[in-house]
């Protein structure tokens, strides 16, 4: 059986090409065609029309999908999660030298840093100068929500007292270098790529605002999974073994040299190897950083698809007047994540599985997620 | 398709095959594609525009193409403009992109899907009060097969909120044939540019073994099939080793 899955040349694409080149779908008698992609724009598309059969996706955007926010409504589902953590937030070189005037260091937390960025947005609108600008890479992305999370921490509001814009991963060093954005937040490898180019400093890890925070999925038709169970489970025990595969310290050397290649991700092994161990360089020069749980590809129930992420996705869309609320919505967004599936394909494998859909999300400021605040009358 | 040869031979043989029945536009039909149109048509599609009187108001939308391949923009860009859309602007880098958003004011916005910038238009909608809200075509489940049509011919469309499909459905349609025609026509051009080149390299493999066996034309040639027969390789690869063997015994 062929399955067709396209993919956005990231770090955590790894589950999907291990999967593919080291024998864990053929052993479940799946044939896996990967298709690299230029945008999530074009994923989403592909996957709606039925070219993908399933596909590396950002978490919010299946919820996204499943509203119909934007485009057409077609309900998507993430049956697995392609692990987590793997993103940081990367300022220019002088946005860093003025957010240190203001008071940060290297050894700076993430409160501090963020109250150094207030000075510093503060400061250039007292002065009338233009606002910083920030990218990431999607609106209906972790990373999107992630930097927002952020930055309304430290009391400023990321649609008015900066910019919030989105540029394609490749693009994001040179418009750092032009002086285009003053910051972007993005995964592996490209905050690595902007220090290594000296024209960035990574300032966190963004599992440091959001601890064993998600990132991507793999999303499917909510109907193409019903015309295809069995199919969909073989996938998923494919992918879980190679995700366990990823995990392995042993492999990671081999992993980043499969990565590197032009046709998967093409950027430098190096760099992947220390994105993969968490040693990442924060500044030029510097010596690496270990970053603990920065990418973690299966350990801490990394592939499991977490109803409560895809609910705090929500409760972001709503926060930043994405869409509006709406009850019908909510129960939507409740059946995008579908832990029953990861349950009923991985149970005789995976000795670990939750028992519950949903857990408390923690964040670094002390506040606490908890889905079951949804169920308040409103 | 950086060759500029290439792309003139594509849109030459694009003009010539698919749309011989229009004229080329000249200078002035540019300048005043209202005042040039009807001498554009036939007759009867003349008398079928102004039957259509709407038709007239729908060439007022304005539209935008964002494509990085100049000879694909030109073409589509020419299709429409032909139809008597005059407000055709078109983008190819990304510098700038909101400004000229802006200043298309765009009701219609066509990009290739082979553009990694697709996201950050996206985004431009969802976000920028200077812009009219576009949002992606089309949005109710009955045009699955339309989007379905787009996407295989490589061209995304956006359409600003509140637009009646039936109003762009032929420029899509334009715009999915132009992609489409367009993407054949390259295939084309490649399929030839590599038969030349397997041309060149049998004929050289052909030089060596009449030089160096003293074989007729013919025989060389016969000697060459044979091998790629009993190997099951293509033709041009046997004489591609035979090419390369000669220049290492040398």
């Amino acid at each position: 059986m062929k399955v067709i899955l396209g993919f956005i040349p990231l770090l955590d694409c790894a589950s999907l090409v291990v999967a593919a080149e080291r024998g864990f779908a053929a052993q479940e008698d799946l044939e896996l065609a990967l298709v690299r992609e230029t945008s999530w724009a074009n994923i989403r598309d592909r996957v709606v029309v039925g070219h993908f059969d399933a596909a590396h996706m950002l978490g919010p955007m299946t919820v996204a999908s499943t509203l119909g926010i934007g485009h057409v409504r077609v309900p998507v589902i993430a049956p697995f999660a392609l692990g987590l953590g793997g993103n940081a937030i990367t300022v220019s070189l002088r946005l860093w030298e003025q957010m240190t005037r203001e008071g940060s260091s290297a050894e700076s937390d993430l409160a501090s840093h963020a109250a150094a960025l207030k000075r510093v947005v503060t400061s250039r609108e007292t002065a009338h100068r233009e606002p910083l600008t920030f990218a990431m890479v999607y609106p209906f992305s972790c990373h999107n929500y992630e930097l927002r999370y952020w930055l309304a921490a430290a009391g400023i509001d990321p649609d008015r007292e900066v910019r919030l814009i989105v540029i394609p991963p490749p693009f994001l060093v040179d418009a750092l270098r032009a002086g285009q954005i003053d910051g972007f937040c993005v995964g592996e490898p490209w905050n690595s790529v902007a220090v290594h180019a000296g024209v960035g400093t990574i300032v966190t890890a963004t599992t440091a605002i959001w601890p064993f925070s998600p990132e991507k999925v793999l999303g499917c038709r909510l109907e193409w999974a019903q015309r295809h169970p069995k199919q969909l489970a073989s996938l998923q025990r494919a992918l879980y073994r190679a995700s366990q595969w990823c995990e392995r310290p042993e492999h990671r050397a081999e992993l980043a040299t499969l990565l590197a290649q032009p046709r998967y991700v093409g950027a430098p092994a190096d760099l992947l190897r220390r994105a993969l161990e968490g040693q990442l360089t924060l500044t030029t020069h510097s010596k690496p950083t270990h970053l603990e749980n920065f990418y973690v590809p299966a350990q801490h129930n990394a592939t499991f698809p977490w109803v409560s992420h895809a609910l705090w996705f929500y409760a972001q869309m709503l926060r930043w007047k994405q869409i509006e609320f709406s009850a019908d919505h909510l129960s939507a967004v409740r059946s995008t994540y579908r832990p029953d599936l990861y349950r009923a394909a991985l149970a005789s494998i995976n000795p670990d599985i939750p028992a519950v859909d949903s857990k408390i999300e923690r964040f670094f400021d002390g506040t606490a997620f908890d889905p079951e605040e949804f169920n308040a009358p409103r | 398709m950086h060759d500029t040869g290439a792309a003139d031979r594509v849109v030459a043989a694009f003009r010539a095959r698919r749309f011989r029945r229009y004229p080329p536009l000249g200078q002035n039909a540019r300048l005043h594609p209202f005042v040039a149109q009807p001498l554009q048509l036939s007759p009867q599609q003349y008398l079928c525009s102004r039957r259509r009187g709407a038709k007239m108001a729908e060439q007022t939308l304005r539209i935008l193409l964002v494509d990085q391949n100049v000879t694909r923009a030109s073409i589509l860009e020419e299709g429409l403009r032909e139809a008597g859309y005059a407000n055709v602007a078109v983008v190819r880098d990304m510098q700038n992109l909101l400004r000229r958003i802006v200043d298309a004011d765009p009701d219609v916005i066509f990009i290739d899907l082979e553009n990694p910038n697709r996201d950050v238009l996206e985004q431009m909608f969802q976000v920028s009060r200077c812009v009219r809200r576009p949002i992606a075509m089309f949005v109710d489940h009955s045009d699955t097969d339309m989007i379905r049509a787009a996407v295989e011919s490589g061209v995304g469309a956006y359409v600003v909120d509140g637009l009646r499909k039936e109003r762009v459905k032929s420029i899509l349609d334009m715009a999915v044939s132009r992609f489409n025609a367009f993407s054949e026509l390259r295939d084309e051009l490649d399929r030839a540019r590599q038969e030349l080149e397997d041309r060149k390299i049998i004929d050289r493999a052909k030089g060596i073994l009449m030089r160096e066996r003293g074989l007729s034309e013919e025989a060389a040639y016969g000697l060459l099939r044979k091998a790629a027969m009993n190997e099951n390789r293509r033709l041009a690869e046997v004489a591609q080793s035979v090419v390369t063997a000669a220049r290492l015994l040398k």
